[in-house]
């Protein structure tokens, strides 16, 4: 099977879900020329009017894609988290709402792809990692895939779905390989991976990690030491945060009784104190110790090398937080 | 003139049905039934029938917090819009969104909106997928005098003229954003002066006037169906009321005198139009009073529905959320 990278993987679905249906296009900043490297060639293949680029007025463009959804089309806007504040009053005002607020009328089926650096030295105003703030918006699917493989199949479901999708596109993932299927290699035809289906990355009995977004490959790299232990962890990658499937987490709970959680998100208030919570409150007697949150610090994200690292998840704080939940 | 009997009178029709509705509102208010905000559209009802009236039901509209008056001219049921007022299930909405938040999209109202500004950019998506789709309709969003100051409307602007797409912005220039005049908000004399800014026509017409907010919109909406482009149409207006019912802190006069209300009353668009069918021959004293009496009764009816429409069942609570299940 092939291996592609994250960003490869998006480009394929972009490129599929566009000549499948004449109503997606794509818009944002810098598209044509491909900036942030997805959309490369796709103005030669689909032509201008498709492929969109839009004056650097992020509030004015979400807004514009959410009101041709309503006319019919499927836009996917390409942004970065940073950016979504600028436009947070259309996400969340009208993208957000408008559905539930006009009785049911309104379908929105844009797909907000997000950027989100971090860990690579760009500072407070381009490091975000802000999904859970859209965990407490309703209305809102939130999509956090790990590798390519899922950012494929899970991008071409977001195109698909009726309703406003914010897929993060994890930063440090970006480059990494996985083995993507090519669509002749599919018994369907193509790759589509659906929405509130946990993936268990690998099966264990002593402990459950759950990773979220990036922090999927901090849980693999502390497994495969624990392993050499003799722990045996279970790694579960939630894939979309809402919906959200519970019921794989709580079941990995039962089994291993101990949980850690890793989320690049600031901790307060993250998707790991949510799933902290729900498990606090429908698998507590499962649990054999306190369940672990291994979460970004909550400080602003600093530019100085040595201390940016200080405040992400890494391995190391993956394996002490397993040391704790076995002690 | 371009309008006919029929069209003149069912503007008149229209216009009638707007303040009678208000009117309706506002007692409403006063027994207390009426719980949240609500923004009376009153003086200002030859806007939104003068531009309808040059639109499609194809066509989109868009709408502010200001917002009975929008459906109401382009089509919309006065039942399930006063059902939605008093958060009824027969309501617009089955009650969710209430006074703010009219929307009937089987007509092109894509919804009010309670966001100062933010139906400017929806509207703006909607010709754009009018555009990309080819398809000839329109949009037209209605916003305030204070919204005009928004980014959002700026950013619209500039992505419509530069896209040359078929919208058409409204601004219901009504003197004031809740206390605060234009003329201490806005930089220029008039806001259509911004639309040289962005490359589009600005047209400055006497709101209170619904044929020549009509004869403005339909050349707007002939460019706009040309490929031509946008239009920032500016409606010079004059709100009688409170800014909000429940908003008895903010009378009509302290900000503003009562000679100016006094004064911008005179020119009220409903006798305005009257006159102008019966001047030119279009309509007799006594067919007007007949429409009169018709949305009367039409009205009564409206209120008389909403009030017997169940509310929603806490079991509809969680409805209307997805449109894709989870
Ligand atoms: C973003 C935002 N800021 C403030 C408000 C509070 N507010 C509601 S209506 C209004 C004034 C709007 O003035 P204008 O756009 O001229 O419309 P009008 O009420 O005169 O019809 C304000 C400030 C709001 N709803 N939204
Ligand atoms: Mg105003």
């Amino acid at each position: 099977m092939p291996t592609k990278t994250y960003i490869q993987a998006i480009a394929e679905a972009t490129i599929e879900e566009m000549e499948r249906d004449q109503t997606v296009f794509t818009m944002g900043e810098d598209l044509r020329q491909s900036v942030y490297g997805a959309t490369a060639g796709l103005v030669d293949r689909f032509g201008e009017d498709r492929v969109l680029d839009t004056p650097l007025s992020e509030n004015g463009f979400f807004g514009a894609a959410l009101g041709a959804s309503l006319c019919g089309m499927r836009p996917i806007v390409e942004t970065v988290t940073s950016f979504l504040w600028v436009g947070m009053d259309q996400l969340v005002s009208q993208g957000s709402k408008m559905r539930y607020m006009f009785g049911g009328q309104a379908e929105l089926p844009v797909t907000f792809r997000v950027r989100m650096f971090y860990a690579r030295g760009a500072a407070a105003h381009h490091s975000d990692r802000n999904y859970p703030v859209f965990m407490n918006t309703p209305g809102i699917k939130i999509i956090c895939p790990s590798n390519a493989y899922d950012a494929k199949g899970l991008m071409k479901t977001a195109v698909r779905d009726n309703d406003v999708c914010l897929l993060f596109e994890d930063g440090i993932a970006i480059s990494s390989r996985t083995e993507v299927p090519d669509n002749d290699e599919l018994p369907d035809g193509e790759l589509l991976v659906p929405f509130g289906v946990a993936r268990t990355v690998q099966t264990g009995s002593d402990v459950t990690i759950v990773g979220i977004a990036g922090g999927v490959q901090h849980a693999i790299d502390a497994a495969k030491v624990l392993a050499a232990e003799g722990i045996s962890v279970e790694v579960i990658d939630p894939r979309t945060l809402v919906p959200l499937d519970k019921e794989s987490i709580l079941k990995s709970v039962a089994k291993t009784g101990r949980l850690v959680i890793v989320d690049p998100a600031h901790k307060m208030c993250s998707a790991a104190s949510e799933i902290a919570a729900i498990v606090a409150q429908e698998g507590f007697w499962d649990l054999q110790a306190p369940v672990q949150v291994v979460a970004s610090e909550q400080i602003n994200v600093p530019y100085s090398p040595a201390l940016e690292p200080l405040i992400y998840p890494t391995p190391e704080k993956v394996i002490a937080a397993v040391r704790v939940v076995l002690d | 003139m371009a309008l006919d009997k029929q069209q003149l009178e069912e503007m008149y029709r229209r216009m009638c049905r707007i303040r009678y509705f208000e009117e309706a509102v506002i007692e409403i208010h006063s027994s207390g039934e009426l719980i949240g905000p609500a923004h009376p559209y009153i003086g200002e009802e030859a806007v939104a029938v003068g531009a309808c009236a040059a639109l499609r039901d194809s066509d989109r509209i868009a709408g502010n917090h200001r917002s009975h008056g929008h459906p109401i001219a382009k089509g919309g049921d006065v039942n399930r819009a006063m059902a939605e007022i008093l958060g009824k299930s027969g309501g617009y909405c089955k009650g969710k969104g209430g006074s703010m938040h009219l929307a009937d999209f089987s007509i092109g109202i894509l919804g009010e909106s309670g966001i100062v500004a933010s139906s400017v950019p929806i509207a703006t998506g909607a010709a754009l997928a009018a555009k990309l789709s080819k398809q000839d309709f329109v949009s037209l969003v209605f916003f305030g005098d204070g919204a005009s100051n928004q980014g959002a409307c700026h950013e619209s602007m500039n992505m419509a003229a530069l896209w040359d797409l078929p919208v058409i912005f409204m601004c219901e220039n009504n003197g004031y954003a809740i206390t605060t005049s234009y003329k201490n908000s806005v930089s220029v004399d008039h806001v259509s002066d911004r639309a040289s800014a962005y490359g589009m026509p600005g047209v400055l017409v006497d709101g209170q006037d619904a044929i020549a907010v009509h004869e403005a919109t339909s050349e707007a909406v002939r460019r706009a169906r040309a490929g031509e482009g946008p239009t920032l149409i500016e409606a010079m207006t004059y709100r009688y009321e409170d800014h909000s019912l429940g908003l008895d802190r903010i009378r009509k006069s302290e900000y503003r005198s009562q000679e100016e209300v006094d004064e911008a009353m005179k020119r009220d668009p409903l006798p305005i139009h009257r006159e102008a069918m019966i001047t030119h021959g279009f309509a007799t004293e006594a067919e007007c009073d007949a429409i009169e009496a018709e949305v009367h009764t039409e009205i009564d009816g409206a209120v008389e529905f909403a009030r017997n429409s169940p509310f929603p069942e806490p079991g509809d609570l969680f409805d209307d959320m997805w449109a894709t299940p989870v």
